[in-house]
């Protein structure tokens, strides 16, 4: 299993590397004024995790800019919790018709003051080699300025469910993007039906796309509900739910 | 692949349609039904079937046309301006006595709209999805699993009734991602002696034509379909009902609103309100049965679509004056809440 490079393993704290699988006991995010994009088979719930990842960062006292590029698919993209994430203290930067009925693919000039910025960033992709596409633009000055490449997958998507799939949609989305992952982020997942069994029935599956593809599992994630009902010798990283319908929200309504 | 999988909307309707024999996909991307000709491009040439994208919306109804008569199992799929583009060719399948499966995933109009959910298109497709004296059947899912399962029943009801078949579905639905189980059910096409798959000198050559020179022949065609539609409505309403034995204000909405209004019923249920909900699944035929035996209790119905009030029609045509029939509506890309659901039926509670 290959292993995490050392600006991952002190982003998130990793306390020990075992047979290459990284132990962390705060996930908090890639170290000082990182950039880091996170990017996948659309469906994965990349969004989620860069929404998670932002908020966790911006809580351990680092400035955050989060980028949106997902101009490719125009529904539930990081932009919609633009107010949860301002709340939050996170800077958000969203294509220029963002949540409107516009099917407009424009990037906003404000996105090239990420390359001018002690921010931490984290720009979160559009799905599948389209919506990387336009990290192609960016490509020469994100590696300029030094990047982590997060690769979400999820086995419980059809199209990612076996790891040569997965690894296939992987390296189409680093030709498109002219960058390269540098970890896997295991996000398997079944929404509300996901029980612990979910998450450890996908750890072989998760480290056999890392083997695969040649590049670490930095962990898999759990939601916070069930986060306390997983085996300790793997790691984790619990995450609140943020994408949701409108009838999953569960704010009280009376 | 595990048992248990997790579907967008859009990819569930492209696979449940391969699922169901479909090999045969003609298509035009347009937001937010993209994802159905992107899954049946990577998907087709794994089955041996064909992905194919026409040249416009009008191009891919007709093919499915062609491909329709020539026997096989064809589909089609577009948002609503690109299903106002493909209204001719829906009615030359019409004409034609041909099935053929028509997708349209609702987004805001009129004209060019926008691109967020809708429910708009309650018309177009009930009412008038091309010229002349037709019907189609129209199937309305509200969650991604009922999506897998109603594409199989709209290739089988098609077949059936040789007639195109329309699920009507809205951004919303089609985005979103819910856990599904495909359970990969043996298909059986129906033969079909009628189609144009060639006659090998054996029999006499079969027309699927939908042009009549004599008014007489054309009218009498005409009052032949209309049996069969009769016949449709007797056997073919479908609905789902929740809470509805007790219920003195029935709620009906169909797709993503009936899910908000779900939520509704069961916040207005603890509130002690009885509140319940029909869930129309065939908007054509209408569940016209289901209204009707929910005016023994019902003091009032309340509609709600993501549109100004057009299914609203229905039931207020069903219902004829003898309940209040109210109507609750977000429009133009907007999505009711179901706090605002819930305001709605106390409103109601109160006056009645």
């Amino acid at each position: 299993m290959p292993a995490c490079s050392d600006a991952l393993k002190s982003a998130f704290f990793c306390s020990s590397c075992d047979n290459g699988i990284i132990h962390i006991r705060i996930p908090i995010s890639v170290g000082p004024n990182g950039l880091t994009v996170v990017c996948g088979h659309y469906g994965t719930g990349k969004t989620n995790f860069a929404i998670n990842y932002a908020i966790n960062a911006a809580r351990s006292g680092k400035k955050v800019t989060l980028v949106d590029m997902d101009i490719v698919n125009p529904y539930f993209t990081s932009s919609e919790y633009a107010e949860i994430l301002e709340k939050e203290g996170v800077k958000v930067i969203s294509p220029s018709f963002a949540t409107t009925n516009l099917d407009i693919p424009a990037l906003p000039a404000s996105m090239y003051s990420i390359f001018d910025t002690d921010d931490e960033v984290i720009l979160d992709a559009g799905g599948d080699n389209v919506g990387a596409t336009v990290l192609g633009r960016f490509s020469r000055k994100i590696i300029e300025r030094g990047y982590e490449m997060l690769y979400v997958t999820n086995m419980y998507r059809p199209m990612t469910s076996d790891p040569e799939d997965s690894v296939m949609i992987l390296k189409e989305i680093e030709n498109a993007c002219g960058l390269k992952a540098t970890a896997v982020v295991n996000n398997s997942h079944l929404k509300e039906l996901t029980v612990p069994s979910t998450i450890t029935d996908s750890l072989q599956y998760a480290k056999e796309v890392s083997r695969s593809a040649g590049i670490p599992l930095v962990f898999s994630t759990v939601p916070r509900r069930i986060a306390g009902e997983l085996p300790a010798d793997e790691c984790f990283y619990p995450l609140d739910i943020h994408v949701r319908t409108v009838w999953e929200k569960g704010e009280p309504i009376w | 692949m595990p048992e248990k999988i997790l579907m967008k909307g859009n990819e569930a309707l492209a696979e449940a349609a391969i699922m169901a024999g479909c090999r045969h996909f003609f298509g035009y991307p347009i937001t937010p039904q993209t994802e159905v000709a992107m899954h049946m491009s990577k998907r087709m040439p794994k089955v041996g079937g064909v992905y194919l994208q026409a040249e416009s919306e009008v191009a891919a109804i007709n093919m499915v046309l062609g491909a329709s008569a020539a026997g096989a199992r064809a589909m089609t799929s577009s948002s609503s301006p690109g299903i106002s583009l493909k209204s001719e060719g829906l009615s030359y399948i019409a004409g034609s006595d041909v099935p053929a499966v028509i997708v349209n995933v609702q987004r805001a109009g009129p004209g060019l709209g926008g691109i967020q959910p809708s429910q708009a298109d309650y018309w177009q497709a009930t009412r008038a999805s091309g010229h002349g004296d037709y019907k189609m059947l129209v199937l309305a899912p509200s969650t991604v699993q009922e999506m897998i399962d109603l594409v199989a029943d709209a290739f089988a009801l098609g077949d059936k009734y040789r007639m195109p078949v329309m699920i009507l579905s809205d951004g919303l639905l089609g985005q979103m991602m819910e856990p599904v189980v495909i359970d990969e059910k043996k298909v059986d096409i129906p033969e079909k002696p009628w189609a144009l798959s060639g006659h090998e000198n054996k029999r006499k050559h079969n027309v699927v034509n939908s042009l009549y020179i004599e008014p007489p022949d054309l009218e009498a065609i005409l009052k032949a379909r209309y049996e069969k539609y009769d016949l449709i409505k007797k056997e073919e309403q479908r609905c789902e009902e929740y809470m509805t034995d007790d219920a003195e204000i029935v709620v009906v909405a169909y797709g993503a609103s009936a899910r908000i209004s779900r939520s509704a019923v069961d916040a207005a249920r603890k509130e002690g309100i009885k509140a319940g909900l029909i869930r129309p699944i065939t908007l054509w035929p209408y569940p016209e049965k289901a209204v009707v035996s929910r005016m023994g209790t019902a003091k009032a119905f309340l509609c709600v679509e993501m549109s100004m009030g057009q299914m609203v029609d229905d039931v207020r045509l069903i219902v004829g004056g003898k309940r209040d029939v109210r109507f609750f509506g977000r429009t133009g890309g907007m999505v009711p809440t179901p706090a605002e659901v819930l305001r709605e039926i106390k409103n109601i509670k109160g006056g009645i």
